[in-house]
């Protein structure tokens, strides 16, 4: 019995391993980042720079964001980097708020649809019953009309404001959210230990909090990607079509079609603001691919 | 065979009852409005009588379900109502118009979906090689970009540019077949770079999920050449997930086509119901909805049915 060191209590051993796992769980993260494959990183990278510029538009825009500055359709130059638009605004200015407008309209949609269908969709899992049947065979109904059409009906209905436009967009969308939250759920729901937290007596929100969303985070996490940019390119979509942001706000979706006119003269121009819609959204999905790759074991080495 | 009869009748009549829904969500969208008709084609400065007249003549005074059901019996028949905008009858648009947009989906299908199997199904038996992780970046990107950035740079490099196809895809009634074909061409090619993509990848992780499955495991472990396997082994199974693929982007296909319409200035529904709803024209926008919100329920009941019948453990119960 040479027991020299006596063993550490339970309270001071878990301290110690909780923090060693932070510790190694950002060390993890970071090196999973150093190894991540080229798309992943060029992703993060452009995720970043649009979520600087998005932050700090005002700083670093020339001008104002529905200033009108010059002549109609300037060319590139000096004065103006980008030229001017259909009713002489500053290009790079509009382009510049165009990143916090339409992105940030998007993330707030996505956050919404994700807040309804979430809760919705793991509280479907969690209660089941009746519940269940009624708000799954709701969301069927729901997702058998194509969303950009049922969109724009709404639209005509209530009227084009960015307020409607974040509702209607995102309650569609939580259909999508709601799908997915109840699925995965649904696996984690018949778990031993949800069953024995329901033994103890923990709520529905415990158990939902606790237990069940710690567990869905990653499939979760990597929707949220998909969805944002699902919901941005719809947003874009409707903004193209005179039916999503309304001026003077600077959008992307509606500078391609406001400028759309110089194409024919083979200026590139208009397609900058679609580019930066593009790239923003091949970015998030390389990051999403990545993510889903490590997180889900889905290796396809089978 | 009475599982497959059962099950047929089951999936038929879900959708049934969701086009039902559907109509009934369509038809409640224009009772949420302020006003309604009446009120709108007479404007604000009409007299109560004259809105209450008029109401009576359209039925409007009616209750609801009453109105829904006249309205659907209408629909039936093929009678759409009148397009407050124009004063047209709103079944004269549609026709012509409905006819032009199947065939520029059916246009882009036709180049599509061979195109796509291919490549998918290759990505799957090459996966993780140098070709399939090529194809991912490529179709992620693809994916990932609005139609109508994807129109305008066909229309740059092959109308501005070159010159050699139309940047406007004008037809009419009296447009040749050849014709259509070459102004639909730059319009069908931004469909297909963008629905190729979708398939593609759906047709990649189909074939992959398949070919995991421990029986083709064994018919590998038993000697079986690699062709023979796919053909006779997989290929049987894989039925069902490919017709689902194809059936599902068609249905996608017919809603993308709306923005591939407008930019190209293509005279189908999707363009008519983007006017309409910048017009506010609630009946036109209705109908176009009713049609495109139904063609997509169709198909996907069709891809229902299909992938049930392509079943081989369903057609050949023990």
């Amino acid at each position: 019995m040479k027991m020299n060191k006596p063993p550490p209590t339970p309270q001071a051993a878990a301290a110690q391993s909780a923090q060693s796992q932070s510790q190694s769980n950002a060390a993890l993260a970071w090196r999973e980042l150093r190894r991540a494959p080229f798309t992943a990183k060029f992703g993060l990278v452009v995720v970043i720079f649009y979520v600087a510029v998005a932050i700090f538009a005002p700083l670093l825009a020339p001008y104002g964001e529905s200033e009108i500055v010059g002549a109609q359709f300037e060319l590139w130059g000096e004065q103006f980097l980008l030229g001017t638009d259909n009713l002489g605004r500053d290009m790079m200015t509009r382009l510049i708020f165009g990143a916090r407008n339409t992105v940030g309209i998007a993330l707030i949609t996505t956050i919404l649809a994700f807040f309804l269908g979430g809760t919705a969709g793991i509280m479907a899992a969690v209660l089941g019953g009746w519940y269940d049947q009624l708000s799954s065979r709701a969301v069927d109904v729901l997702m058998a009309i194509p969303s950009l059409i049922f969109a724009m009906l709404l639209l005509t209905i209530f009227g084009t404001s960015i307020l409607t436009l974040i509702i209607v967009i995102g309650v569609l969308d939580s259909t999508r959210v709601f799908r997915i939250a109840r699925a995965v759920s649904v696996n984690v729901v018949v778990m031993e230990y949800i069953e024995s937290a329901k033994l103890r007596g923990e709520g529905v929100r415990w158990i939902t909090v606790k237990e069940i969303l710690p567990n869905i985070m990653p499939p979760l996490v990597a929707e949220f990607g998909l969805r944002f940019c699902f919901v941005f390119l719809t947003i874009s979509a409707l903004s193209f079509l005179g039916l999503g942001l309304q001026p003077p706000t600077a959008d992307w979706g509606s500078m391609v079609r406001d400028n759309a006119t110089l194409i024919t003269y083979g200026d590139i121009t208009p397609l900058l603001p679609a580019a930066a819609i593009a790239l923003l959204t091949i970015g998030v999905n390389f990051v999403v691919d990545w993510f889903l790759h490590k997180t889900s074991g889905l290796k396809d080495e089978h | 065979m009475n599982d497959i009869l059962k099950m047929l009748a089951q999936r038929l009549s879900l959708g049934l009852v969701t086009l039902v829904v559907v109509s009934i969500i369509i038809f409640l969208g224009v009772s949420l409005l302020p006003g309604d008709a009446a009120q709108a084609m007479l404007g604000q400065s009409a007299t109560a009588e004259t809105v209450a007249a008029l109401r009576a003549r359209m039925g409007l005074d009616q209750p609801g379900y009453i109105r829904y059901f006249v309205w659907l019996g209408d629909i039936l028949q093929g009678d759409f109502g009148v397009s407050i905008s124009s004063n047209r009858e709103i079944s004269d648009l549609l026709g012509v118009r409905f006819a032009n947009t199947l065939f520029l989906a059916l246009m882009a299908a036709v180049v599509s979906v061979p195109i796509a199997l291919t490549l998918g199904i290759l990505a799957a038996i090459y996966r993780n090689g140098l070709y399939d992780r090529t194809v991912n970046i490529v179709t992620l990107s693809s994916i990932s970009t609005p139609e109508f950035f994807v129109s305008y740079i066909l229309i740059l490099l092959f109308a501005v540019n070159i010159g050699w196809f139309p940047s406007l895809a004008n037809v009419s009634a009296d447009t040749s077949f050849f014709e259509r074909v070459y102004a639909c061409i730059l319009p069908a090619a931004t469909l297909t770079l963008v629905v190729v993509a979708h398939m593609m990848r759906m047709t990649r992780a189909a074939i992959i999920n398949l070919l995991a499955s421990p029986y083709i495991e064994m018919a590998a472990l038993k000697g079986i050449p690699r062709g023979r396997i796919i053909v006779r082994h997989a290929l049987p199974n894989a039925w069902a997930p490919i017709i689902n693929v194809i059936v599902i982007n068609l249905a996608y296909l017919i809603v993308g086509v709306v923005i591939v319409e407008v930019v190209f200035v293509y005279p189908g529904l999707g363009q008519l119901l983007v006017d309409s709803v910048q017009r506010r024209d609630l009946p036109v926008v209705q109908a176009c909805s009713l049609i495109f919100a139904a063609t997509y329920v169709l198909l996907n009941l069709t891809a229902d049915i299909l992938s049930i019948l392509a079943n081989p453990r369903l057609l050949h119960p023990k």
